[in-house]
């Protein structure tokens, strides 16, 4: 009797300290930001290989796209990355504009560079709220979303919607901004270098932060352009790109700003390129209400733009294609296209194919937040499992945008 | 924006080889290069390798319709981190036989990019690693994406 538990002893033993064992971490953990589902295997704490598994949130949002016409496909995409509802909005449009061919007047244009910085700097502040979370600091998270709050009021009132809002259309946008809007907006503007100090003071400086995210989720620079990463991930593998500047849209290429890059390639690299990078935001946003001039923000396309109320009381034509958009839609021109912009998290692009007729033939979206996680079991390899989290929250994902 | 750069790329990959170009289509500012299925690893090679598109920007299958023939195309929308360029390499593929060579080994995002066109069109990589299901589930019947597959699918779906 004695021998067998002798005998048992050491197996038990070896079994715990040889064996891998798997865990599936989500997808209800709170560290996912949403519904990811990861299968780690690991020995001990330190992660062997990873499975993102994704799908969850899938809602077949690129087939409603085929179903939908034009302009009704812009609500679909608020719902994408619904952290940069904006961004997606000028996503689409702007491959619809880029099919059909039509110019936009200057101010629409000034006005969605202002609103899409505005609303990058309310996705960083998520990113950065729910980043120290992960890492185990609480505040910071109230903090972060008491400014973007802020900026959810101040598209609140131009839009009528906080995360939904559809405010560009095909042609510019759906109003203009109401009266005050800049006074408001400056106001913000004037707040947020106090808060930005507060985070630095917090975040930044503080060595708990530091050593949970230095020489962690390594990705050097060969490797993460093969993956595909582009935005602050990118970035912050040395990459000098973005497409602000390099792929100019919507007169980006009139601001003067700088793009961070940090060389570190990891967590604290690309934490670093985002926190300067809300300095950047806050600089193009002044930069556009200083060009901010009075003129019109629809394009001269009658058969695309909705008329104005207005003028559909007073002239027959109007209210004849106000009727003709509504109940059929425009026919856009045979074609394809790809449009690029970069979001908050990278390069969101558009792939637009159009048979002539008043719905797409097919919508395709490149998600930043897709491609980005798909370089995930690289970054986590040999890292302890405590550390994913963090790595996780340096990608800045968002499932809705990966699962579409 | 003009497409003189691009043109070079394009006169660059018929002088490597005749054959590798079908058409060109020169749209939009945006220049779209048709290549017989059995070339385009070659072709995204020789652009990666000699020409600087370092990054696969995206790939992404597209369904013409049951009636057409070929009825399915796949872009890979090429960008270069060196020059700023993008360049469209267009595929076609016949519904009876929708395979085409993977691109995981040149560019790893290729991955699950030929996944998600995998499980949502139906259209097989080979020599792909791990040609699974990627955004439906893995019992999921059918290709979701395709034009006769309808949009609230065949029957209600349960988990269970």
């Amino acid at each position: 009797m004695s021998t067998a538990v002798e005998n048992l002893e050491p197996e038990i033993l070896d079994e715990s300290i040889d064996s891998q064992m798997t865990i599936s971490m989500g997808p209800q953990h709170p560290s996912t930001h949403g519904v990811l589902r990861l299968e780690l295997v690991l020995d001990g704490e330190t992660v062997v290989s990873t499975i993102p598994d994704i799908g969850y949130l899938h809602t077949g949002m690129e087939k409603l796209f085929e179903y939908k016409k034009y302009q009704q496909g812009i609500v679909i995409t608020d719902r994408m990355d619904y952290l940069n509802p904006l961004g997606n909005n000028l996503a689409y449009v702007m491959a619809a504009e880029k099919l059909l061919q039509i110019e936009i007047p200057e101010r629409a244009q000034v006005i969605r560079v202002l609103m899409c910085e505005l609303q990058r700097i309310a996705s960083h502040m998520v990113w950065l709220g729910t980043h120290c979370l992960d890492i185990g600091a609480m505040s910071v998270f109230f903090y972060c979303f008491r400014q973007r709050e802020k900026i959810l009021n101040l598209i609140e009132s131009a839009s009528g919607g906080r995360m939904t809002p559809s405010y560009f259309r095909i042609g510019g946008l759906m109003m203009d901004l109401p009266a005050g809007f800049d006074r408001r907006c400056k106001q913000f503007l004037d707040d947020f270098p106090d808060a930005m100090d507060m985070f630095e003071t917090l975040v930044t400086g503080n060595p708990i932060f530091q050593s949970r995210t230095k020489e962690i989720g390594y990705i050097k620079k060969e490797d993460a352009i093969s993956w595909g990463l582009t935005g602050p991930c990118l970035r912050g593998s040395g990459v000098e790109l973005d497409l602000r500047v390099h792929n100019p849209y919507s007169g980006y290429e009139n601001y003067d700003f700088e793009i961070p890059v940090e060389t570190g390639c990891d967590v604290w690299a690309r934490f670093r390129v985002r926190m300067r990078e809300l300095y950047e935001c806050a600089k193009i946003v002044r930069q556009a209400l200083e060009r901010l001039k009075p003129g019109p923000t629809k394009a001269d396309a009658p058969k695309v733009v909705l008329p104005d109320r207005d003028d559909m009381r007073k002239h027959m034509d109007s209210l004849i294609h106000h009727f003709l958009i509504v109940a059929e839609g425009f026919n856009v021109p045979e074609g394809e296209v790809y449009h690029a912009i970069e979001a908050s998290k990278g390069e969101l692009g558009v792939y637009m194919k159009s048979n002539g007729g008043p719905k797409p033939e097919r919508v395709h979206f490149r998600g930043p937040s897709f491609v980005n996680l798909s370089a995930l079991p690289d970054m986590v390899e040999g890292e302890l499992i405590a550390d994913v989290v963090a790595v996780i929250g340096s990608l800045d994902i968002v499932l809705g945008e990966i699962d579409r | 924006m003009g497409t003189e750069k691009l043109q070079e790329f394009v006169e660059a990959l018929k002088t490597a080889d005749q054959s590798w170009v079908s058409s060109v289509a020169d749209a939009l500012g945006e220049v779209t290069v048709l290549t017989p299925r059995e070339h385009v690893r070659a072709v995204c090679e020789f652009l990666r390798d000699n020409h600087g598109f370092d990054m696969l920007a995206d790939l992404c299958g597209c369904d013409r319709g049951p009636e057409e023939d070929p009825r399915f195309e796949v872009n890979y929308h090429l960008f270069s981190t060196v020059h700023y360029q993008r360049l469209r390499i267009k595929v076609e593929l016949t519904e009876d036989d929708a395979v085409v060579e993977s691109v995981t080994t040149l560019w790893k995002t290729a991955n699950w990019h030929e996944r998600e066109t995998y499980d949502l069109l139906g259209i097989t990589f080979a020599a792909h690693p791990d040609l699974r299901r990627i955004l439906l589930p893995s019992d999921f019947d059918g290709h979701a994406l395709r034009k006769d597959y309808p949009l609230r699918g065949y029957e209600p779906y349960s988990l269970t």
